[in-house]
């Protein structure tokens, strides 16, 4: 079986935390984080629920210690924020001494800002210098400068499987040896595009998210950002880096079936599965937890638990979460907290609770883990499914 | 290893290349600042009722990838890879307008729907009931050059073994508005747009969809082989040159092996330098290529510029109205490629006929 590709450092923004300490803290404390809007100028501001990042643009910028006239949109900011965490526990001091790229994933990019001047560009040559900020490319070039960063940067951008794309593409670089080091994952942050998107296609609930409940209701958003630093076995053998898990498999199939909705059966997402464990060597009996999609809609939740069901039967089915009810369903970044909780979840030894779950679904016989468990866990496996019917598995590994 | 092949090719642009041979009837516009695409016929490739409900850089992309996979002849393929700078604003500008205009009111989901950038990628696996592998990349002017590194990753490790790629991007009016108010794009006082010696910032623009085949092994329809390719975000102009020499390097290749070099000079007076100094100094004896005049510049107008390149080698030509310099070779074996956007973004990439 092969070893994997070594996990150093990762670093996390989201709704129920600043830190990857906040989050875990909240995480095992169940303390979710789905309010009203105070951040954003919405006419559903007080009605709609989302995880938000408790911090103002004003916020962000003092603690980036940004110019007064930097053009960093909201994604940006919690983005770079993100990534210089994840690189100062990876302890690393000299970001280029070996071949590091940067993958990041966003779906909205920088459209926070183009919303928000959308008529005033043409008024205030002020907010001008906000026209180049809107392309997802914008956001990876300043984590990038944050980081001083100089070599391979990209960004992928398949909805919201985004980051789950961006750990894959880096884990494939490190083990190809294309890179020696390669920081991973993805950032979006809450906005009218994509409050008032959602909304239309009547996937929100106006109450706290339920996966997995036979009354779920849809999904909340959120907003967040994660990354990860991926490093070569000889960078950690050479400088003795702790090794805090390992990207053990990986598997991506696109569900070709319609453009927003999964198939009935979940066939994309069962490919996705199977490839992941063909990559990782893994049996599916040796997942010790599966952190979902689970976004809480009719959809997702139907689709996603008959793949499990058809890779497992419904007896065998390993204990699973969907951690969304803590942080919202933060789109591009989905992959990359859920990354860091399965991490964690490694860790810490612990399954983290399905919040809000009361009914199971009259489909199928699958009940999530609903209160914190403790348990000894070696392997995590991770869904993400996004537009598109772009499915995308990742296992994480105990070292 | 296994090698990478470039076996078939689609491309939608401004200029007509789609049943032609090289450019023959190409169209030298220096008047306008953004360059209207050659329209292909769309029935031809899609339904009636898509047609009307799809953005032209979908059913570009649609029209491109059918060319590539036609001309390969290929059935099944085990990977979608896609790279599209700014995504499909067409679709996002209108809902972003609706929104705004009605006030977050009376909005429809189907543009929302298909904003995301991943809706070409998907609509193609849609239409060809491919569930592969299929991945987009949103990386301006590294968009789709991030799809190729990704598909010769897949080819060396054997993961695949036809893989299509593509590059595409859409001019929208509000997009078109905003970059003349950036300066992205060129004054319209300033014209006639000369690429090659402009004394004008900004560039002139356009859009289109190109697409490739790339397989493991060769075929009757083979161009050329992809053999390397790199990317760095920022590069100075004097770094350049040093990176150049080591790609090169790597490939046990030097300057004067190379038969032609593609540069990706868009007439932008403020960032043209990272070409120029490249053309007058290492490269001057080289042959040299342009091709942003007859494209316009976008995100990933550098797909346009691998497609000449792929074209060259295989017509064994190089039409005088790509030519930066006037010299010449026998035959064109080994070119390279270089592209930058706003000194960002930067990539070299490797062809070879084989």
């Amino acid at each position: 079986m092969n070893k994997g590709v070594a996990i150093t450092g990762m670093g996390i923004i989201s709704a129920i935390g600043n830190s990857v300490e906040e989050n875990y803290d909240a995480l095992i404390n169940s303390r979710k984080a789905i309010t009203t809007i105070s951040n954003i100028g919405t006419i559903h501001k007080n009605v709609m629920m989302v995880g938000e990042i408790k911090k103002t643009n004003d916020q962000l910028v003092q603690e980036l210690g940004l110019s007064a006239d930097n053009n960093f949109s909201r994604t940006a900011m919690i983005g770079a924020i993100a990534a210089k965490q994840a690189v100062k526990n990876a302890g690393i001091t000299s970001i280029n001494e070996y071949k590091t790229g940067l993958i990041s994933a966003s779906s909205v990019g920088g459209m926070d800002m183009t919303e928000r001047y959308y008529y005033d560009y043409f008024e205030n040559p002020e907010v001008v210098k906000y026209i180049s900020a809107h392309d997802g490319g914008d956001v990876a070039q300043k984590i990038a400068d944050e980081l001083g960063l100089k070599g391979l940067v990209t960004t992928i951008s398949t909805a919201c499987s985004s980051a789950a794309n961006s750990i894959m593409l880096g884990a494939r670089l490190i083990k190809s040896g294309k890179l020696d080091r390669v920081i991973v994952g993805g950032t979006d942050a809450l906005a009218k595009f994509t409050i008032n998107g959602f909304k239309t296609l009547m996937i929100l609930s106006d109450d706290y998210n339920t996966p997995f409940d036979n009354d779920r209701k849809g999904l909340n958003l959120g907003e967040a950002a994660a990354f990860l630093v991926l490093e070569s076995d000889e960078i950690v053998a050479k400088e003795n880096k702790k090794v805090l898990a390992r990207v053990s498999g990986y598997g991506n199939a696109n569900d070709a079936f319609h453009q927003t909705a999964s198939s009935e059966n979940g066939d994309g997402a069962l490919l996705a599965m199977e490839k992941a464990f063909q990559v990782s060597g893994l049996q599916p009996s040796q997942i010790d937890y599966i952190n979902v999609h689970g976004t809480a809609t009719p959809n997702n939740d139907l689709s996603e638990g008959r793949a499990i069901i058809r890779m497992y039967g419904e007896e065998n089915v390993p204990d699973f979460s969907s951690t969304k009810p803590f942080t919202g369903h933060t789109l591009a970044a989905a992959a990359a907290i859920e990354a860091v909780y399965s991490v964690l979840a490694i860790q810490n030894n612990v399954v983290f609770p399905n919040l809000n779950f009361k009914t199971p679904m009259e489909e199928f016989n699958m009940i999530p883990q609903t209160t914190l468990k403790n348990k000894n866990i070696d392997h995590v496996l991770s869904n993400s499914f996004g537009f598109g019917g772009n499915c995308s598995t990742v296992i994480f590994s105990r070292n | 290893m296994k090698k990478t092949y470039i076996n078939g090719t689609g491309c939608v642009s401004a200029q007509k290349t789609f049943d032609t041979v090289f450019l023959e009837d190409f169209e030298l516009n220096e008047m306008l600042n953004v360059l209207p695409i050659q329209v292909p016929v769309y029935k031809d490739y899609i339904s009636p009722v898509a047609i009307r409900r799809m953005a032209k850089g979908v059913k570009n992309g649609i029209v491109a990838s059918a060319l590539a996979i036609k001309e390969a002849n290929v059935e099944t393929l085990d990977a979608i890879i896609t790279g599209t700078g700014m995504g499909c604003i067409e679709d996002s500008d209108k809902f972003l307008k609706a929104l705004i205009d009605n006030n977050e009111e009376f909005l429809t989901p189907t543009s929302f729907i298909q904003s995301t950038h991943n809706t070409v990628g998907s609509q193609i696996a849609l239409g060809l009931q491919c569930k592969a592998y299929n991945f987009t990349y949103v990386n301006a002017a590294v968009s789709f050059e991030s799809a190729i590194i990704d598909a010769k990753l897949q080819v060396e490790s054997e993961e695949a073994e036809t893989i299509l790629i593509g590059g595409i991007d859409e001019m929208s009016d509000y997009t078109a508005k905003l970059f003349q108010l950036a300066g992205f794009i060129k004054n319209e006082n300033d014209a006639p747009f000369s690429v090659l010696n402009s004394k004008t910032k900004g560039a002139t623009y356009s859009e289109g969809a190109t697409f490739f085949v790339l397989e493991n092994k060769k075929s009757v329809s083979t161009y050329a082989e992809i053999v390397d390719i790199e990317i760095f975000n920022k590069l100075t102009i004097d770094e350049v040159e040093t990176k150049m020499n080591v790609f090169l390097k790597s490939n046990n290749l030097q300057i004067s092996d190379l038969d032609a070099v593609i540069l990706g000079f868009n007439g932008d007076v403020a960032f043209d330098d990272y070409y120029k100094n490249l053309a007058e100094n290492a490269l001057a004896n080289v042959p040299q290529v342009y091709y942003k005049h007859l494209s316009g510049e976008y995100n990933t107008a550098s797909a346009f510029g691998l497609w000449v390149g792929s074209k060259i080698i295989k017509t064994l030509q190089i039409p005088a109205v790509l030519k930066v310099n006037q010299l010449e070779k026998d035959s064109y074996k080994k070119i390279l490629l270089y592209n930058q956007y706003k000194g960002m973004d930067h990539s070299f990439t490797l062809i070879s006929k084989c």
